[in-house]
């Protein structure tokens, strides 16, 4: 079905996509989730707009106050805006979540197109290591690769796409495995096309589908682990603000002033709930056949959060 | 089945020895001194280079690569996790003490993934779309988005501080004491309401599959009562994918555990693993670590034999 899908070009490539844009618009709770989502991109590209406060400026004559018309969710415990810095950090929550799931996309798809193609010992070599990775629990991959590096953005960049990489690997391994059989594909090669031309125009085009649909996810995924690895200390470092983070120091203020914690832990929510919802409606899309019948996908249960 | 144990046992292996491997890569052989998380280079200039040295050569950093694993193994072998940095305390005594704690939370946080995601799943795929199931993966969604640290504090806000029903936080001792399950209930709702979620999600998707199976026609058509058509035939059949799920879930509350016991100062091994990160006590992290990863190791094995049990082609694979 998915190389059906995408294997036509052209004038067919369109009716294609058309048809992927009307499931998609069909598809209410995908379209909940791209608003919700394309609000919450606005609010971390105009921060700045937004808000006339600094996240970073303190008043410590007024802490802990509760939402009012000056500050719509309040102030911390060092009197600096909540809004404010729940708009910065949607900055953050969002680049992270981008670049932890594309780098585990761009090397574990590379890694698992040649495995898939190349096939013998480095297959077998390469497919052993990724099994010996999808032994050892993500979180605690990610907790120990931060703790080990130091925490910080680009450490946890790092330990994300070490964390996806299996996984996108198994996906792109398993879609050349049976496409790297089939009549245009030896078609290709009979023609004489060079091996890296295959891997991209053939096989990598082909395999598309279920790769972007864990991506997708995979997004949401890094969203929540970055948020549960500030909550322990281990992301992005203060002042520079971060959900996890916020909640986490909110939570010594959770009696007096509940609404520290409430509104970033809200606004993790919405932003993986709308890519969540986007990930399940694009998968439906492209493989009805999940829809349908609703076989389980392996790889897209292994991926989810070990919990945060 | 005594052949196909053993082969897993074996296969196992491999997966175990690789969890070891990459717990000892990622603490002596990352980039950086292993020395710096022991001694941070401020101290280490404070402390004076006899000192550093007699350190480094009481862990062995003085040693080549290969030798530092080969006695790692050999402790390990031994039960021998060092001794905490801050505490001076054997490891394997710290984590004996917390094992029981975290399984515990994990046997009630899983039970209930179970129980509700099982019940939950049938009744969506028998109802298809109608409102249970709708709600039902609405909730299931809503679930896997939400994060847990937040929820529990959200669980503690509600029940803890605000109608004072429950504990907010803390541990009350063992399960079979009134206070003990008291205690237990906030973190293992947080723990566990994320798995049925997901339980829920495919044990729908494999009853749907199953429900659309000929023996399952052919059983509505014997005429009998759509009861028995669903928990003696498709029930049954639906259970191998549940069962990769559950053990998938069991290694997710294993490892959401760090999160959780953090939450709710549950004295388990995830709280001792972020004690040891804050504290940068580095054999603590070690021995944590490896306990959690094993485990995780255990639980595939755990499932790979449930399967075993339920669906004997699987066996005489």
């Amino acid at each position: 079905m998915n190389e059906r899908i995408l294997s036509t070009t052209g004038p067919g490539q369109l009716t294609v996509m058309r048809r992927l844009g009307r499931r998609l618009r069909r598809n209410r709770g995908a379209g909940a989730g791209l608003v919700c989502l394309a609000l919450i991109a606005i609010m971390a590209a105009f921060a700045p707009a937004l808000t006339p406060h600094c996240y970073e400026r303190q008043n410590l004559l007024n802490r802990l106050a509760p939402p009012s018309a000056t500050h719509w969710m309040g102030t911390d415990e060092l009197g600096r805006d909540v809004f404010t810095r729940v708009a910065y950090g949607a900055r953050v929550s969002l680049l992270i979540g981008l670049f932890g799931s594309t780098g585990g996309l761009l090397v574990g798809v590379t890694v698992g197109l040649f495995c898939g193609y190349l096939g013998g010992r480095f297959d077998n070599l390469v497919s052993r290591f990724i099994d010996i990775m999808m032994a050892f629990p993500g979180v605690l991959l990610a907790i120990l690769i931060v703790s080990v590096l130091g925490p910080g953005t680009v450490n946890l960049i790092v330990a994300l796409t070490i964390w996806f990489t299996p996984t996108f690997s198994r996906i792109a391994r398993g879609s050349v495995l049976t496409l790297r059989g089939k009549e245009f594909v030896e078609a290709a090669r009979s023609l004489g096309a060079p091996h890296l031309r295959i891997i991209v125009q053939h096989l990598l085009v082909n395999s598309l589908s279920p790769i972007i649909v864990y991506f997708t996810l995979s997004v949401a995924t890094s969203i929540l682990v970055a948020a549960g690895l500030g909550f322990l200390g281990l992301g992005v470092q203060p002042p520079t603000p971060e959900w996890g983070a916020m909640v986490s120091t909110a939570r010594h203020y959770l009696r007096d002033a509940p609404f520290l914690s409430i509104f970033p832990g809200i606004a993790i929510f919405i932003t993986v709930l709308s890519i969540n919802f986007i990930g399940d409606a694009l998968r439906d899309a492209l493989d009805p056949r999940l829809k349908s019948i609703g076989r389980p996908n392996a790889a897209h249960h292994r991926a989810q959060p070990g919990g945060p | 089945m005594r052949t196909y144990i053993l082969k897993r046992l074996f296969l196992a292996l491999p997966a175990l020895w690789g969890a070891v491997t990459l717990v000892f890569l990622a603490l002596h052989a990352a980039p950086g001194d292993p020395m710096d998380m022991i001694l941070p280079p401020d101290l280490a200039g404070a402390a004076g280079e006899e000192i550093v040295a007699r350190i480094r050569a009481e862990y062995g950093f003085d040693r080549p690569l290969y030798a530092q694993y080969l006695i790692y193994l050999g402790r390990l072998t031994r039960l021998d996790f060092g001794r905490s940095l801050r505490t001076h305390t054997p490891i394997v005594r710290d984590l004996a003490r917390r094992i029981p704690n975290t399984l515990q939370l994990g046997v009630i946080s899983l039970g209930i993934a179970a129980s509700l995601g099982v019940v939950l799943g049938v009744l969506s795929a028998v109802r298809r779309d109608s409102w249970i199931d709708n709600s039902t993966m609405f909730a299931a969604l809503f679930g896997v988005s939400i994060p847990n640290f937040w929820f529990g504090f959200m669980l503690m806000l509600l029940f803890g501080l605000y109608w004072r029903i429950l504990p907010p936080s803390g541990f009350g001792g063992p399960l079979y004491t009134p206070e003990g399950i008291r205690h237990a209930i906030l973190p293992a709702l947080t723990l566990g309401l994320a798995s049925a979620g997901i339980l829920a999600r495919f044990t729908r998707s494999s009853v749907l599959d199953i429900l659309g199976e000929d023996y399952v026609r052919t059983a509505r058509a014997k005429g009998l009562a759509e009861r028995v058509v669903i928990i003696r035939h498709a029930m049954k059949n639906a259970l191998i994918p549940i069962v990769t799920i559950l053990g998938i879930q069991l290694g997710a509350v294993l490892s959401g555990s760090v999160i959780v016991e953090t939450v709710f100062a549950w004295p388990g091994i995830g709280r001792y693993l972020v004690t040891g990160i804050n504290t940068r006590d580095f054999p603590v992290v070690q021995g944590a670590v490896l306990v959690v990863a094993v485990s995780f190791v255990l639980a595939n094995l755990l499932t790979d034999l449930a399967y075993a049990y339920i669906d004997p082609r699987v066996r005489y694979e």
